[in-house]
């Protein structure tokens, strides 16, 4: 009898103490002590260093932590973190995630803070505050960068092509024959006899440089892959954005874009999705196997590093209506919901939503800030090096921009909509298969 | 002659054992002393047992009829999972997948260990060459996965090198839908093959040498001897390995997350893979769980049909 109330009050202890753990300490309400900062990008690590060390120079009751993990255990490591109550206080966030963050109550909201410190959400290039608030109305980040979508290409092979620059800007596009778009990949297409893809015994079957590079299938965004075509047609994936109920895969106008764009395998103009598992898009292109990517600008340091390969940028096609289309993604910094220092926390999203961080982050040359003054600097920045980002920046300046589709169940219609795209791409099923995928992401919300 | 003289040892001992008649008073006290040290011994197995299969499974049986992100409480909703999984294209799919990767794994790994293993028995009596037949096990999974996984690349895999240079077409070996399974069953088998070899071979030398003395005596041919008396007298060890593989081989994983991430289309999506992608991709832990129980069910009735019918637990020696 006594063994058996000994092992219960031992069990009772063991219980009283794990709830202990996993109940919220007292939230201090000074802003000091330490904070944990996670980010995915290991290229934006020294700017984001430099000014979590300003930052502590400027409050040296704060010290700030920052850890670096690569995008893929990024959020499985985040979401374990969050349920064993380790998660960063602080953390970059993505469009893709943060609904369902939101949704299940694990991120804090911002909008007193932004209210009681006089944050003007005005200085941010347009539409990148608006996306960071939720179905329920509240503010879940402060925007940290925006990126666009160009096309990379290698200047020595638009050089013997006989392409120049200014054709390269200029290019246009529409579903039907593809216009100077595909003109311009079939001329950049190479078979192993020197044949260009527009010549009379052009071998499809064995191609040196394609013209276009493949990434993969895009899944149910293709933000690099197909968005940027897509949207001149006039489509968009839901019926409003954000936060979508209904999505528009079945929309004849999308469907003749992907058709379009898979038909390029069937060319030979561009490699099959199968040899692209494993593969890198821009590995490929430094080793001179595609002549055209196309890719967004966080992904110009590595263009340039390739030896021995020049790339150079030009703004996406012009579509049917005569204008381009890029796809706006703007990533920002949220704070976790069970941070033990809310005080601190919101002190340091702020200074990374501030001039003085944007800036810093504006003179290492790596992305485009949120705040369009040090978005600014960082394409003088850029050009500083040599590069000319305008391809980027004027989808900003023409306002030809449209927004990541937010909503709610990304991983859901991502799990039906990456094995459909990758049929129609590897020419299992036509374009109007999606159709069917269509009527499964939209029962995902009719439940 | 040996088995008479070992079964005549063994009955003298039975004999002893129990027998002696006057300690009696002594002994009834002593089962629960014994029970005692016996308990003593196995806790740190029982602890384990009890704290990282017991309850996990209990729990994951229960999370199995719930609704249930990891964030926030799980919500029971009966049987709504199981009724859900029966009518999904993708677990049928996952598990067609899941049956081809093992026939193809089980049968090539144990043809190819049972010819190993013959060979170490009879022709490679070095250790060194019996212990590099081992050496591939001795890496880790993930990295056999990802070391085939770059030989095997389609632009810059030696592979693909070596086939491009004999002037045959490239083979885009985890990209296309034909060759994904077979592809990821090969390299399992490359990994796995010394390893069951090793356990056959031990099974091979459990074989009393006069069997085949006097199948040689009686002219027997090789071919005779191996499936007359190699075979049937190796059937418990074959049996045994053949369970553990094949249970194995259904939770093959690491291989498919680290290599296809169960693409193409859906070519390689395992059921592990699937209850992974839907548990920590769409955080659907009660659908997750669910097809994890249902797996469960589905290995024990394997592993309960092998055991019943080949005979697992019964030799022919005796």
């Amino acid at each position: 009898m006594k063994k058996t109330l000994g092992a219960v009050a031992a069990a009772a202890a063991i219980a009283i103490s794990l709830s202990a753990c996993g109940g919220s300490a007292p939230a201090s309400t000074e802003a000091k002590g330490d904070i944990n900062y996670w980010l995915w990008d290991a290229n934006q690590l020294p700017a984001y260093q430099q000014c979590a060390d300003d930052f502590h120079k400027a409050n040296p009751d704060i010290k700030v932590k920052i850890t670096q993990r690569g995008w893929d255990d990024y959020w499985t490591t985040l979401t374990n973190g969050f349920v064993a109550g380790t998660a960063p206080d602080v953390f970059t966030n993505h469009l893709s995630k943060y609904p369902e963050y939101a949704a299940k109550k694990q991120l804090l909201s911002l909008d007193e803070a932004v209210a009681k410190d006089g944050i003007k959400l005005e200085s941010y290039t347009k539409g990148l505050a608006e996306l960071w608030v939720g179905q329920d109305g509240k503010r879940y980040g402060l925007p940290k960068d925006w990126d666009t979508v160009g096309l990379f290409y290698n200047t020595a092979m638009t050089d013997s092509a006989g392409l120049t620059a200014e054709q390269m800007a200029n290019l246009e596009w529409n579903p039907q024959d593809g216009g100077s778009y595909e003109k311009a990949i079939a001329h950049l297409t190479v078979d192993k006899n020197g044949v260009r893809g527009d010549e009379a015994g052009f071998d499809k079957n064995k191609v040196a440089v394609y013209g276009l590079g493949l990434a993969g299938s895009g899944s149910g965004q293709g933000q690099t892959e197909w968005s940027f075509l897509s949207a001149t047609t006039g489509w968009s994936a839901t019926d409003k954005n954000p936060w979508g109920t209904k999505f528009n895969y079945d929309d004849p106008k999308f469907q003749e874009t992907i058709a379009w764009w898979a038909g390029l395998t069937e060319k030979g103009y561009m490699p099959k999705l199968e040899t692209t598992v494993g593969a890198s898009l821009a590995d490929n292109f430094g080793a001179g196997k595609a002549a055209i990517n196309t890719t967004g600008d966080w992904l110009i340091g590595q263009y340039k590093s390739y030896k021995g390969v020049k790339t150079a940028f030009a703004p996406t096609p012009k579509g049917p209506e005569g204008k381009r289309a890029s796809m706006f993604n703007g990533l920002a910094d949220s704070v976790w919901a069970g941070t033990k220092n809310p005080a601190a926390s919101i002190k340091w999203v702020e200074y990374l939503a501030s001039t003085a961080c944007q800036d810093v982050v504006a003179s290492k040359g790596v992305v485009f800030p949120a705040l369009t003054s040090s978005s600014d600097k960082a394409a003088e920045a850029f050009k500083a090096k040599g590069t000319d980002v305008s391809a980027f920046t004027t989808h900003v300046k023409e306002g030809t921009t449209f927004l990541f589709p937010i909503a709610d169940k990304a991983a859901k219609v991502d799990g039906i909509m990456k094995p459909a795209m990758d049929a129609v791409l590897s020419g299992k099923k036509p374009a109007s298969s999606l159709t069917e995928a269509n009527n499964q992401v939209n029962a995902l919300f009719n439940k | 002659m040996t088995t008479t003289t070992a079964r005549g040892a063994a009955l003298a001992r039975k004999a002893t054992g129990p027998g002696t008649g006057n300690a009696a008073p002594r002994r009834r006290r002593r089962p629960r002393s014994d029970l005692r040290v016996a308990l003593f011994f196995i806790a740190p197995a029982l602890l384990g047992f009890v704290a990282f299969y017991l309850v996990p499974s209990i729990r994951g049986v229960y999370l199995s009829f719930t609704e249930y992100s990891v964030l926030g409480d799980p919500t029971w909703i009966g049987t709504k999972n199981y009724t859900a999984i029966f009518a999904d294209d993708l677990f049928w799919n996952a598990m067609a997948v899941t049956v081809q990767y093992v026939a193809l794994n089980i049968g090539f790994q144990t043809a190819i260990a049972l010819g190993l293993a013959l060979l170490m028995h009879n022709v490679a009596k070095s250790t060194l060459i019996r212990g590099a037949l081992l050496l591939p096990f001795l890496v880790a999974n993930v990295i056999v996965a990802l070391l085939w996984f770059w030989m095997l690349d389609y632009q810059l895999g030696i592979v693909n090198e070596i086939i491009n240079w004999m002037g045959l077409p490239r083979i885009a070996f985890f990209g296309s839908e034909q060759w994904a399974i077979p592809t990821i069953a090969g390299v399992n088998v490359w990994r796995h093959m010394g390893y069951t070899a090793l356990l056959i071979f031990a099974g091979l030398q459990s074989i009393p040498n006069h069997v085949y003395e006097v199948a040689s005596l009686d002219g027997a041919s090789p071919t005779r001897t191996f499936w007359s008396i190699t075979m049937p007298l190796l059937r418990p060890v074959l049996v045994l390995v053949l369970v553990v593989t094949v249970i194995g081989s259904f939770q093959v994983f690491d291989t498919v997350a680290v290599t296809t991430g169960g693409g193409p289309i859906n070519a390689s999506r395992v059921i592990q893979m699937y209850i992974y992608q839907k548990a920590f991709g769409e955080s659907d832990f009660g659908y997750a769980s669910a097809l994890s129980v249902i797996l469960f069910v589905i290995l024990a009735l394997v592993a309960f049909v092998q055991m019943k019918f080949l005979k697992g637990n019964e030799s022919d020696l005796d």
